[in-house]
């Protein structure tokens, strides 16, 4: 019995995604908020539904081409995100498989000094392997939150995961080509393109500083196995602590730079308000005076469990779950409100999994029918928090606003 | 519920990929220009784009977005091709409220 219970729950999965597009009426998966919040833009809900990349879980479709594609919430019940269900952004929507024999790291650059290339072999054998647990989130996670709305890929919240990355260490590569004293960024290309030559090629750039940071990671396996497609195979540079946006996938090129990197991907998109976000990375380079790269992420909480609109007993223990990270500091306090943030207490922190990492949370109370409204609110250990109030800002990035997650109480 | 979970079952042991859904289900609302935004915009991405963007930005708004296609993009779209399509999502994916 219990074996086709499983085996029912599992095809309901299936059966949201087959029936998005075709069986079963949009509202029916906005009824069980599978396409995200409700206050996401209307047209970003209606357009949202379960479906199955290859090799992937049923996960919440924003666009098709590039694809990109969210994490139920459901996942972050867990600390570690399974790698068939982490999201999936593209900005580019030529791409290739890329066949880890024919694979090249192409390192070099003007401020390189030994320009070398690199088979996928060399890269596991000739490094010392490092493993990290860290945060990828997208620098937009939330956008769709944002009140009043801003254009761009309407996501929940699930453009995000955890993951245990493995490779070498940025420094070492970089070591081996030789910085010369010039060298004040290092960027990277991936191996997906434009559709059009006019279209700018998705490169970015970090500072040479944090690129030479021990954490900095050319990665090819997660949890324990090769890279997904479609979340960077073969390699992809992964930036504990920072916002997805630096984690360049499907890894094909590396230059040392003696001039700031002048492309459309700096200097014009993932740019944030100059002095409106509690954070400590500068990314001095690219400054202007007025705005400036997104660097680390900013702190924050995800309630995982109960979900709003769940039906809760009145006067029953209930445990309320969660998660907290932030740009690695590490998290030292989670908060959480019953009385819709009237009055605060400590929740119990999980196992410490290191400080770039996702950090379990859980706080336990019974509901009575005043207080329905359950808050959490993360501190790091740099002492910043979660705010009350939206930080406004062109683009949509860092959305670290305090959570509600209103109860049925009966 | 039954009759949906039946049907659901039996397109999942149909084949492990029937569970994949593709652009070409993304309808757009009918309208004047229709086709012209359909045959330039899927050059570069799927049409889910433009109902995502909706409903919340202004004929300003759309037209901010569309620029942006061109100008920073690089979209190989013809300055008529570019009014008729700012003018269909102004109609059909604009918030209306705002001043015209």
């Amino acid at each position: 019995m219990s074996t086709r219970r499983h085996f029912l729950r599992t095809i309901g999965g299936g059966l949201a995604a087959a029936a998005g597009g075709l069986l079963v009426p949009r509202s029916a998966l906005a009824k069980a908020g599978d396409a995200g919040p409700p206050n996401l833009p209307s047209g970003a809900l209606e357009s949202s539904l379960l479906d199955a990349l290859p090799g992937k879980k049923p996960l919440i479709k924003r666009t098709y081409r590039p694809p990109n594609y969210e994490t139920p919430v459901e996942y972050f019940d867990q600390p570690f995100t399974p790698n068939d269900a982490f999201f999936v952004r593209y900005h580019l929507a030529n791409i290739p498989e890329v066949k880890a024999a024919e694979w090249k790291l192409q390192v070099g650059g003007d401020a390189a000094q030994k320009p070398f290339t690199l088979g996928l072999d060399e890269l596991k054998r000739e490094f010392e392997p490092v493993e990290v647990a860290a945060v990828n989130q997208c620098s937009g996670n939330r956008r769709g939150l944002f009140e009043p709305h801003v254009a761009g890929v309407e996501w929940g919240y699930g453009a995000m995961g955890n993951a245990r990355w493995k490779g070498a260490r940025l420094k070492d590569v970089l070591g081996r080509a030789g910085l010369t004293k010039e060298a004040v960024e290092i960027a990277f290309d991936g191996a997906d393109e434009p559709v059009f030559d006019k279209t700018p090629d998705f490169v970015k750039s970090l500072p040479v500083w944090k690129a030479l940071d021990e954490n900095t990671l050319v990665a090819w396996e997660m949890n324990g196995e090769p890279l997904p497609h479609w979340n960077g195979f073969p390699a992809r540079i992964v930036v504990p602590g920072w916002t997805a946006t630096y984690w360049m996938k499907h890894l094909v090129a590396i230059r040392a730079l003696a001039q700031p990197f002048q492309g459309f991907w700096m200097k014009s998109a993932y740019r944030i308000p100059k002095g409106k976000f509690p954070v400590v990375d500068r990314f001095l380079t690219q400054e202007t005076d007025v705005n400036t790269p997104i660097t680390e992420m900013v702190v924050n909480s995800l309630i995982t469990s109960p979900r709003g609109g769940q039906r809760v007993a009145a006067g029953r223990r209930l445990e309320v779950k969660g998660i907290a990270w932030d740009g690695g500091y590490g998290i030292r306090l989670v908060e959480v409100s019953t009385d819709g943030g009237r009055s605060w207490r400590a929740a119990e922190l999980g196992k410490d999994l290191g400080r770039f990492s996702f950090r379990q949370w859980t706080y336990a109370f019974a509901p009575d029918k005043k207080g329905s409204v359950v808050m959490s609110r993360a501190t790091n250990r740099a002492g910043a928090t979660q705010t009350f109030e939206l930080i406004a800002n062109p683009a949509g990035y860092h959305h670290n606003v305090v959570q509600r997650v209103e109860l049925h109480v009966a | 519920m039954r009759k949906l979970l039946g049907i659901a079952l039996a397109v999942a042991l149909l084949s492990p990929n029937a569970a994949r859904a593709d652009e070409s289900a993304v309808k757009l609302k009918d309208g004047r220009g229709k086709e012209l935004v359909e045959s330039n915009c899927i050059m570069c991405h799927s049409l889910d784009y433009i109902p995502m963007n909706s409903v919340f930005l202004d004929r300003k708004g759309w037209d901010a977005t569309l620029t942006k296609m061109i100008k920073m993009m690089g979209a190989p779209i013809s300055e008529q091709d570019a009014a008729a399509i700012l003018d269909y999502l102004g109609e059909n994916y604009a918030r209306k409220d705002a001043g015209k």
